[in-house]
């Protein structure tokens, strides 16, 4: 098991294009682990864009993606992602959770155990048996972490995993984040809820028109935002803070 | 023309053997050909919906034409395979039922290919990202998505089905039409119709749509349970 850590993760001036319009423009930056990194930014920034560039999902049209440790093919992926809207196998959800263990080479008489585990960790135990594409869009969200989970990533990206849940659903699913984070998983996560941003982040990522604006650690991007991009995002997102910033 | 009708019904009730005979031979022939054309077709489809190669879209196209393939010169190319001058003349197949599997499997091969790629791309482009998140592989992606759409790929089958229990064209060309040997409903329809004996015909007629129906109906419910069941 002596494999090095696959972070720090760095990104050397990343660019994706499609259709001749640039939507991600170098973009460098390293991302270490340990605390948790927050891509802010309008729609169309280029947020989602950007975690697929470092999840592997895209190539880059430039620029270079570099993880500490190079992923070796056939061997089980160290990092995972969570989506917006969960894509759920029409098997019951502890089996969507051993089918993704069986792609990371977990033997066979393990992978329940550890399911079982993992559902338990999301508080989806009661409904290990049920079929996961009639959850509901919470249960399906906290059955996508449970499925992260299980393989212990050492980097787990998250596309506004709570855009499309209700408030109660939201904070289930910012809980298990936290456990995630607590177990030592790095986590990058797009969102739109500032909140969340807050509550979870250590850190901001302010990408604008597919450019990394600005980086900060997250109270400090709040209260002193030193890009005019992210102040005038701040002050659209948070109209009663326009005061505060304005000196 | 009533009077055919209620002879034809009164064909169906008596359940004349000559009749149950060509229906058994039918169904053996059309579900075989659809069975194999499933083995082949289902796993051809997933694999150019998921691969991605040089030629893929001209193969992609080839194979919804082939859709179109008419029976008759499916037929007449398996009827040059088998003859005894054919490549494969020493089988001494042509005019078995064999044959008309044969013939019938490459008729419906198309179709359920075409479908189920249809079928498998769409889900494809849905689970992609997830799949290859988790590190799957094509060939393993291709699987999963068999597996996971099997409830609507029913209907490639079904369509397949649909081909060939309607064809008379191909069977009628490598199966000859012989009596008590490769006599089936199509190919007795067309006979019994040209001979004048419009009862045995209709009564075939109606017991061959019964039959696609049937299959459908269960096909249906099978599906609407199946989505009950698992979302």
């Amino acid at each position: 098991m002596n494999r090095g850590s696959i972070l720090p993760l760095r990104l050397e001036g990343v660019c994706f294009g499609a259709g001749g319009r640039a939507i991600i423009e170098g973009v460098s930056v390293e991302l270490e682990a340990g605390s948790s990194t927050i891509i802010l930014g309008a729609n169309g920034a280029g947020k989602s864009l950007l975690m697929r560039l470092c999840h592997g999902l895209l190539a880059p049209t430039a620029g270079a993606v570099r993880w500490s440790a190079a992923e070796r093919p056939g061997a089980a992926r160290r990092q995972a992602m969570v989506f917006q809207r969960p894509v759920m196998l029409r098997r019951s959800a502890l089996a969507n959770v051993t089918y993704a263990l069986a792609r990371a080479n977990v033997p066979r008489a393990e992978r329940e155990r550890l399911a079982l585990e993992a559902l338990e960790s999301a508080g989806l135990l009661s409904l290990a048996k049920r079929p996961a594409r009639v959850l509901s869009g919470g249960e399906q969200q906290r059955l996508a972490l449970a499925r992260a989970w299980a393989l212990h990533p050492e980097v787990l990206f998250l596309d506004e995993p709570t855009a499309s849940l209700d408030p109660g659903a939201t904070r289930e699913i910012e809980n298990v984040i936290k456990a995630f984070d607590a177990a030592g998983t790095k986590i990058v996560m797009a969102t739109h809820n500032l909140g969340q941003a807050r509550r979870i982040g250590d850190e901001v990522l302010f990408l604008h028109q597919g450019r990394l604006v600005e980086r900060a650690p997250v109270e400090r991007f709040f209260s002193q935002p030193e890009s005019a991009e992210a102040k005038a995002f701040i002050r659209g997102e948070l109209p009663w803070a326009v005061g505060r910033l304005s000196h | 023309m009533r009077g055919a009708f209620s002879e034809a019904l009164g064909l169906i009730g008596s359940f004349d053997p000559g009749l149950a005979g060509i229906i058994v031979l039918s169904l053996e022939v059309s579900l075989s050909a659809v069975l194999l054309a499933s083995a082949i077709g289902l796993p051809l489809g997933a694999a150019l919906a998921v691969a991605r190669f040089p030629g893929r879209r001209a193969v992609i196209v080839a194979l919804n034409a082939l859709m179109g393939l008419p029976p008759v010169v499916v037929g007449l190319a398996v009827y040059l395979l088998l003859s005894r001058a054919g490549p494969l003349g020493e089988l001494g197949l042509l005019f078995t039922p064999v044959a008309m599997v044969i013939a019938q499997t490459l008729l419906v091969l198309p179709i359920i290919a075409a479908l189920a790629r249809q079928a498998i791309e769409d889900a494809w482009s849905e689970y992609e990202e997830q799949l290859r998140s988790l590190g799957v592989g094509e060939f393993d992606a291709a699987l999963t998505l068999l597996w996971d759409i099997r409830f609507s790929l029913l209907t490639a089958v079904l369509a397949g089905l649909g081909r060939a229990s309607a064809e008379v064209g191909a069977v009628m060309i490598v199966g000859g039409n012989i009596d008590g040997v490769t006599r089936v409903m199509t190919t007795a329809i067309a006979l019994e119709t040209s001979k004048g004996d419009l009862p045995l015909a209709l009564a075939l007629g109606m017991v061959l749509i019964a039959i696609v129906l049937a299959l459908n109906a269960a096909a249906f419910l099978l599906k609407e349970a199946a989505q009950r069941r698992y979302g």
